[in-house]
Formats: structure tokens, sequence, C-alpha cells
């Protein structure tokens, strides 16, 4: 049974804003990762603010520049099956088709999928690691298969979301309102590393909310994907994947982003690989040439150097695939 | 999943025999109906609950309205199980990972354990008891019996959810859509083969009206 906490159903963004600045209130929106939490007592809390009533924050629409706005509260599902982001963000739609089972897309929102907590197993069990507040990285010298190549510094996670990755290739900023306001930030800066501060992971202050995700017009011309490779056919975390989005003219490479997920403790972006790129005839040997670069500098732990392979396979693979289609 | 795992033994410790949930599918609603008021436009007020304290709600379950009094903390699953007797609906994991819990909410798949009561007031919930038509099974329960697909019975009425959710949103899926559309609900027994025929031939019973 989930520890008690209070409940207030927030009719409006500022009285969730406000009911999260009492006590150490945690804003409930699909609830898939927060009751796990709970249940599992990654962390506590007196105050749930539900902010499902507030009917705004499920809006998804188009901006007036072209691009689009989605609301926190957008289910994956419903990010997987819109028929815009289909279209002009591919990615998007298949990196959301990929995130865990039916049930849990009907139910999480794309908030939520960005401001979920980190999978590594000591955290979600019962170590009290640097993560929580201890004075120790349990996966570092333990069973860390799952944990990353790049980016860790006394902390070793996974980001855990899919749908991270395609919304930075894409450029696209999320929409944060607080007790000063609003505010906006590229998601690219919105994942905190450990090496800045190991006992966060989003740059959301105390009393803020995530309200929308907003995504630039999308590149003419600009090819996109997302693929995840997991080891259990039914749902899994990624074990290794990349959102690619390339544009080429005449044949050369023009714009290039190539961002991560199962590899660092924040969504990767590899802006040497993607700069190497840019120019280049894209093709089946700048795709090695990108693939190589892209895993110069992993890191990896004792049990996951698996993923050095995976990683560089993968990206040879797509970036081939992405420059022929 | 190879059909050899058909023939492990069920490892959930709460089996239910065939028969067992035969009955229990049959059963229905054990709680007399209580007239409620709230639908779907209710109205979203800054109320908080005190943990701990009970709350008056109102949930709209296979077609009739339930109240009672729920604390903030408690799950649907929990609700439907230990407060209102819809036992049919079970508990595996309780952490969103097997798919034991999963009910229709506004016709969609979802895990009854990651949902909170106090959040489902407003929407369509239907359980496994809900499918029947009378006495006799619903086309998705009919198909497992014809197929056997289950051995300790555990799982099966998470899957006959999410079977039932997938075909109301796709009638005629395609064999990977119905693995797809199961992917989300675990069967330890192996039953995966039959589970995945029992879904296309209600699928087709659906279609042909033949229940
Ligand atoms: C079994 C399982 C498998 C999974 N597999 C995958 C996977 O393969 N890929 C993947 O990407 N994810 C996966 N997930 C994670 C899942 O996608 C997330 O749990 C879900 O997207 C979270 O959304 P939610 O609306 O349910 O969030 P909630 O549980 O309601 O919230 C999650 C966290 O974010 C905070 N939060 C929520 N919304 C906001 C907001 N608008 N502003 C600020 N903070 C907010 C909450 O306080 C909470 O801490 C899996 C989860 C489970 C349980
Ligand atoms: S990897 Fe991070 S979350 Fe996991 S045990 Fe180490 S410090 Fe904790
Ligand atoms: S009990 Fe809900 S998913 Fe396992
Ligand atoms: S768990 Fe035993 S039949 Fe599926």
């Amino acid at each position: 049974m989930t520890p008690g906490f209070s409940y207030r159903r927030a009719a409006s963004i500022k009285d969730a804003v406000t009911g999260l600045s009492e006590g150490n209130g945690r804003i409930l929106a699909g609830g898939t990762d927060l009751l796990g939490c709970l249940r599992d007592s990654v962390f506590t809390t007196d105050m749930v603010v539900s902010i499902t009533g507030i009917k705004e924050l499920k809006r998804i629409d188009e901006t007036p520049g072209g691009g689009l706005s989605i609301g926190a509260l957008a289910t994956i599902t419903e990010v997987s099956e819109n028929p815009v982001i289909r279209e002009r963000y591919p990615a998007l739609a298949q990196a959301a088709a990929e995130v865990a089972s039916p049930q849990l897309r009907n139910q999480g929102t794309l908030g939520g999928n960005l401001c979920q907590k980190p999978r590594c197993w000591y955290y979600r069990g019962e170590f009290h690691c640097l993560r929580k507040g201890g004075d120790r990285c349990y996966a570092v010298a333990g069973e860390n298969h799952y944990h990353c190549i790049f980016g860790g510094k006394g902390c070793y996670i996974v980001h855990p979301s899919d749908t991270a990755p395609a919304l930075i290739a894409y450029g696209a900023e999320a929409t944060i309102a607080g007790p000063a306001g609003m505010r906006k930030v590229s998601l690219e800066n919105f994942f905190v590393p450990p090496a800045k501060d190991v006992t966060k992971e989003t740059v959301l202050e105390a009393g803020e909310i995530v309200t929308a995700i907003v995504l630039p017009p999308p590149l003419a011309g600009l090819k996109s994907f997302y693929r995840k490779i997991r080891s259990r056919q039914s749902w899994d975390f990624a074990l290794a994947g990349v959102a690619l989005a390339i544009r080429t003219s005449n044949g050369r490479v023009t714009d290039a982003r190539i961002v991560l997920s199962g590899a660092a403790p924040i969504p990767w972006r590899l802006v040497d690989a993607e700069k190497a790129l840019i120019g280049k005839v894209a093709g089946p040997d700048s795709a090695k040439h990108t693939a190589a670069l892209s895993i110069k500098d992993a890191q990896p732990l004792k049990h996951n150097a698996y993923k050095i392979p995976l990683f560089k396979g993968m990206i040879e693979e797509e970036v081939a695939n992405i420059s022929q289609a | 999943m190879s059909s050899d795992e058909d023939n492990h033994a069920c490892s959930c410790g709460k089996g239910l025999t065939r028969r067992q949930f035969l009955t229990s599918a049959g059963a229905g609603a054990l709680i007399v109906t209580a007239s409620g008021h709230l639908g779907k436009d209710q109205e979203v007020s800054a109320a908080v609950i005190k943990s701990g304290e009970g709350t008056k709600i109102t949930l709209l379950i296979n077609g009739k309205q339930f109240q009672m009094l729920v604390e903030p903390r408690w799950s649907l699953l929990h609700v439907l199980r230990e407060e209102l007797g819809f036992t049919a609906t079970k508990e595996g994991c309780g952490r969103g990972e097997c798919g034991a819990c999963t009910v229709l909410i506004d016709g969609m798949p979802r895990y009854a354990c990651m949902t909170l009561a106090v959040e489902a007031e407003g929407v369509e919930i239907t359980t496994v008891e809900g499918l029947m038509r009378g006495e006799d099974l619903g086309p998705v329960q009919k198909a497992f019996v014809e197929h056997d697909a289950f051995q300790c019975g555990y799982c099966t009425p998470g899957q006959i959810m999410a079977v039932e959710g997938l075909l109301r949103k796709e009638p005629d899926p395609t064999v990977e859509q119905i693995r797809q559309g199961v992917s989300g609900n675990l069967c330890r027994c192996g039953a995966y083969t039959h589970i995945i025929n029992a879904a296309r031939r209600a699928a087709e019973m659906k279609k042909s009206g033949a229940v």
C-alpha cells in the first residue's frame, strides 16, 4: 500500500503552483512513475498536487509560427498517434510508440515522461545512494549492466525517457510555470548532469511545473528517425537508442542532430560527431566515420562495455539509412 | 514466445482454476449500486483531501454508479477489489509491470494499480465483469475459453481487457498489432501463442456478431 499523502486537485496552473509550495508537494499527472516511486520509498511527499483537471494542459496546438505546442498532459499514446506529429516530427511519434506498454502509454503523459525518475535499481531499491542524498554510488562497483557509458560523474544512471532525445533532435523547448511566472528552457538544457548536481534530474525549481513542450517548425527536407534497442520484446527501457535529424542539400549534409538514449544520465547529444558530419557527402563512408567518432569518449563501467559496439553499429546503420532515404 | 513454454507449470502462487475464473468472471457486481450525480463534466475545484481522511467519490463501473469513501492514496485496483468486490481484476506487481490489473478507462486499457481512485471519477471504468452479456460470456472471454488461452488464469482477466481494448480501437488487428496490444500483459505460464489465437478469434466473433 502506498504511504499516505494529502491530495489537492488543482483547478488551474496557478493553483498547482501554489499547491506545490505547501510542504514538499509533488505533481501527479498520469501517476505511472510517481506512484511507483512512492511505493518503493524512493522519496516521500505529504502533498500530491493533481494537475489532471487542468484542461489547457491537454491541448496539442499548432503555433502561429508553424511549430507545434504539446501540452504537458498529452498522453504518450496521443503523441504517438497525432497526425501532425507523425507527419512533421516522425522521430517523436516513433519514440512515443516505443515507450513502455500500451496501458502505460494511454496513461503516462509527455510532461511526466520528461520528469520521470531514473531507473537505476539501487536508486529504486533500498539503497541510500548519492542521488538520494547518501554518500556513495552503489552502481559504480556493483551491477552496472544498464548504466551509462557517457557523462557519468559520481552517478551513472541512464536517462530513462525515449521521447526526450527525439524532442532535443528537433530543438524543442519546455514552457515552465512557477512562483515567479513563466519561463522557457531549451529541452537540451532542461536535464541536469550529475557533474552539476547529482540530486537533481531537471532544472525545475521548487513550485515549478512544465506546462507545454514547443517544437519549432520542421526544417524543409529534414529527415528524422528514432530507433531503440532493448533486451526484451514486450516492454523495456532502451539499452541503446538514437534520435537522428539530418538535412542534406545536393547530397551533402547541411544540418545534423544525433541524440542518444540509454547512454548517459541525460539525453546525450553528440555534438562533435554532428559537426564532423556537416558538409560531408551523406552515405556509408560518412556514416562509418560518424559512428566511430560517436563512441570515442565512451567510458564504460565493468559490465556495460557491450553498449559501445551496440551504439556504434546502430549509429552507422541509421546514419547510412537516413542518408539514403 | 515459443510454444514449449506453454507447458511450464504456473509459478504464480495465487493461481485460479479455469472454473474459478469462469465463476468469478460471471459473478458480476456484488455491491448494490447507489445513485450518484457526478458526470464527465464534474467541477474541478481546488479541494484538498487530507492524508488518511476519506472523501466521498462516485465511480462509474460497468455502467453502474458506486458511491464510497476513499483515501487519497488508494489505487483504483484497491477500491475495485477490496472495497467493491470486483475481484476478477488481479493484483500482480503493483508497479505497472505485469498487466494483471488492466481495466478499460473510457474504453482504453490502463493499469488500475497505477491509477488513484480519486482520479477515476468522471470516467467510464470497465472490468472483466462488465464484458458479460447477461449470464453469458462476452466474445473475448469466449474466445479465451475456446482457445485454452490460459493455464493458471491469473493473468487472464488483464489479458482479456487488453484484447477488448485493442479490438475496440482496431477491430481487425494484424498479429503484430495483437502482440503489441498484449505486450503490457505478462503471462508467467507462457500461454502467449494461445492468447494471440484467442484474440484473432475474438476479432472474428465480434465482426460476425456470432457471439
Ligand atoms: C513498467 C514501466 C516501463 C516503462 N518503460 C518506459 C520506456 O520504455 N520508455 C520511457 O520513456 N518511459 C518508460 N516508462 C516511464 C513512463 O513512460 C513514465 O512513467 C510516464 O511517461 C510518466 O508519465 P506520468 O504522466 O504517468 O507521470 P507521473 O508519474 O504523474 O509523474 C512523473 C514525475 O514527473 C513529475 N511531473 C509529472 N508531470 C509534470 C509536469 N507537468 N511538470 C513537472 N513535473 C511533472 C511528477 O511529480 C513525478 O515526479 C516506463 C514506466 C514503467 C512503470
Ligand atoms: S548510479 Fe546514481 S542512482 Fe544509481 S546508485 Fe549510483 S548514485 Fe544512485
Ligand atoms: S498489478 Fe498493475 S501492472 Fe502489475
Ligand atoms: S500467468 Fe498463468 S495463465 Fe498467464
